[in-house]
């Protein structure tokens, strides 16, 4: 039934996903090997997004999937299983001033189904927000996103106080956004700009040695 | 000195009238035409906070005025892009922030994502869409017209249908109707504004920039009704009901932009929102979006409108399917689309406007926004059939690129 669910999850069968999932559960199949299905899933969803097969509808729906199935058998886990080999962590947001967070949500959720762990800071993220998170969670990337010409200021802003926090050298950043490019990423001091959530996904990857 | 100097106001606005038409229909124009539309752009140079702009609407003319006369653009948009606060905390609109709604004072305001219908409330859209939106959507969507949402049917007036007036008699009816009064005449005075603004700049010789603003189908469901993750997953989960939907929007389209007929410049500016290849494939755009799209386009063409559609993000994936429109009556504004490949796929058919970076407007200098013209020019407007314009609206950006595209376009431009 495993191989079903996966099937079913990767492609998009919503209410087969979740039949799927009660009858796993009415068979007491270990609720974990329910995760283990979706986190299976979700990186053939990935792959497919990043073949252009898939686009946001998709991901928007497996991202539901995902909750709801998880919202279904998390409760049921005898003990959570910690952290289980991350490749690194990521701390993300959308720069002060801007409030668009589709497009660091799907950063969000690509690097997640590819195995970072993922802090996501939300919306409208001052600096120094930013600042106390690195401190606090040592990340290797930090992922400022937006979608505004304000928020190259921003973003430069909170360059700068990363710097000024000492903390510069132990992260990488990346910038990303609707109008991010090469120049900007230069004029914020940022290490890379990433096109797409495939684009971030390969930076993160390639600075935390993972593929 | 400018040879724009020695012109009467007429002259000028006839001259740049004839030149964006020229361009459009696909004709060699006296010189490459530069406007465009701006958000924060004006207010930054010229010293008002967009949170001023928005509330004192005389501060938000003379900052337009200002940057009319410093850049000369081929038309004016002016003020109408710095939306009026007032109203809008009359109402409690809750679908935006805006400077000192939740955002700063040189802050454009941005839209709260979310859905204002939801996906079960097709059908109930679908039956009588003017119903759904004055009891579901204005009551969600403005705090001071909660009690909308008992406004009596109108469908059902006929006969008995006044026996129902009694809605109208509760308190919080009669607080929701001073409110919409209080606004209605909140927004008659931006309008005086606006209306102020352009008869001011057409006796300068500055054509009116747009003669209406539109959305395609898709995103007239999608922005403020569905919300942006509702609608890409409905494609999906509710494909019919989405399809049927989309033949009432194209209809609601083509009633947005028929306001743009008769005028000198009949531009209806038609914003692009969800079609573009970051939110879905190709498929998805050919089944739910450009369709609706192309029949309101020819239905405004027809109507001898000018549809000037604003293609954000980029669209390369897209140019075989939208170059199938009539030849010579449009405008393509790009964003991050390559212009080469833009201009080779659309170059025949419909005049393309664009798309100087706007991280260059902003980090680079006169030179490299000079640099980038000049390969715009060459590469789109060898015998007309391109505008100049930043890649997307203008907000923050070096004052002198800014001149820089406008004094270079017209230098280097001029087609002899």
């Amino acid at each position: 039934m495993k191989e079903q669910l996966v099937q079913a999850i990767a492609d998009m069968e919503e209410d087969q996903a979740m039949e799927l999932t009660e009858a796993m559960l009415a068979a007491d199949v270990d609720p974990q090997e329910i995760l283990d299905a979706c986190r299976e899933a979700m990186t053939i969803v990935g792959q497919r997004y990043e073949a252009g097969e898939y686009f946001l509808p998709e991901l928007v729906i497996a991202g539901d999937m995902l909750t709801a199935i998880g919202d279904r058998v998390k409760p049921l886990l005898q003990s959570q299983t910690a952290g289980s080999n991350k490749l690194g962590t990521v701390v993300i947001g959308t720069v002060e001033g801007d409030i668009h967070d589709i497009g660091k949500d799907i950063v969000g959720f690509m690097l997640d189904v590819n195995g970072f762990e993922v802090v996501d800071l939300g919306v409208d993220v001052p600096a120094a927000e930013f600042v106390g998170k690195i401190r606090e969670v040592s990340p290797q990337v930090v992922a400022l996103s937006g979608f505004l010409t304000l928020a190259f200021d921003q973003m430069k802003a909170t360059v700068d106080a990363i710097s000024e926090a000492g903390l510069r050298d132990s992260v990488h950043v990346m910038i990303g956004g609707a109008i991010m490019d090469e120049s900007v990423r230069s004029y914020i001091g940022a290490d890379a700009y990433g096109a797409d959530a495939t684009a971030a996904v390969k930076l993160a990857q390639g600075w935390t040695g993972g593929k | 000195m400018t040879p724009n100097d020695n012109k009467a106001p007429e002259q000028l606005y006839a001259e740049r009238v004839k030149r964006i038409k020229d361009v459009v229909a696909l004709r060699t124009p006296d010189q490459v035409p530069v406007f465009g539309p701006y958000q924060l752009f004006p207010y930054l140079y010229s010293g008002v906070t967009f949170k001023q702009a928005m509330n004192d609407y005389a501060a938000a003319r003379r900052a337009c005025r200002k940057f009319a006369d410093d850049f000369q653009p081929d038309a004016d948009f002016g003020p109408i892009l710095a939306y009026p606060a007032k109203p809008m905390e009359t109402l409690g609109l809750k679908w935006f922030k805006w400077p000192g709604h939740g955002l700063g004072d040189n802050t454009i305001y941005q839209f709260v994502e979310g859905e204002y219908m939801t996906a079960d409330e097709y059908d109930e859209f679908i039956y009588d869409p003017s119903d759904f939106m004055l009891t579901k959507w204005v009551p969600r969507s403005f705090a001071g017209l909660e009690a909308f949402a008992s406004f009596p049917t109108q469908r059902r007036m006929m006969w008995s249908g006044w026996m129902g007036l009694g809605a109208f008699a509760s308190e919080e009816m009669q607080e929701s109707f001073r409110i919409a009064v209080e606004a209605g005449k909140q927004v008659n005075e931006w309008w005086a504004s606006i209306g102020e603004y352009n008869a001011d700049t057409v006796a300068r010789g500055f054509p009116v920039a747009y003669a209406a603003f539109d959305w395609p189908p898709f995103d007239i469901i999608g922005d403020t009704l569905r919300g942006t993750r509702g609608i890409l997953a409905d494609m999906r989960r509710h494909p019919d009901k989405l399809l049927q939907t989309m033949e009432i929007a194209t209809k609601i389209f083509v009633e947005y932009g028929s306001g743009a007929a008769g005028a000198d410049l009949p531009l209806c500016w038609i914003w692009v929102h969800k079609g573009t290849r970051n939110f879905m494939s190709d498929e998805q755009f050919n089944t739910f979006y450009w369709p609706f799209l192309r029949e309101g386009i020819v239905a405004l063409i027809d109507k001898g409108i000018i549809p000037m559609v604003y293609w954000e993000a980029d669209i390369e994936s897209r140019l075989e399917h939208i170059v199938d429109i009539p030849k010579g009556k449009a405008i393509y504004h790009i964003a991050q689309t390559d212009i080469a490949k833009a201009k080779a796929v659309l170059g025949d058919t419909v005049c393309l406007m664009g798309n100087v970076p706007n991280s260059t407007l902003l980090t680079g200098t006169p030179d490299d926004v000079k640099a980038y013209c000049k390969m715009a020019i060459d590469v789109a407007g060898k015998d007309g059939g391109f505008i100049m314009d930043a890649a997307v609206m203008l907000d923050e950006a070096k004052p002198e690129n800014v001149k820089a595209m406008f004094d270079f376009t017209r230098e280097y431009g001029v087609y002899r």
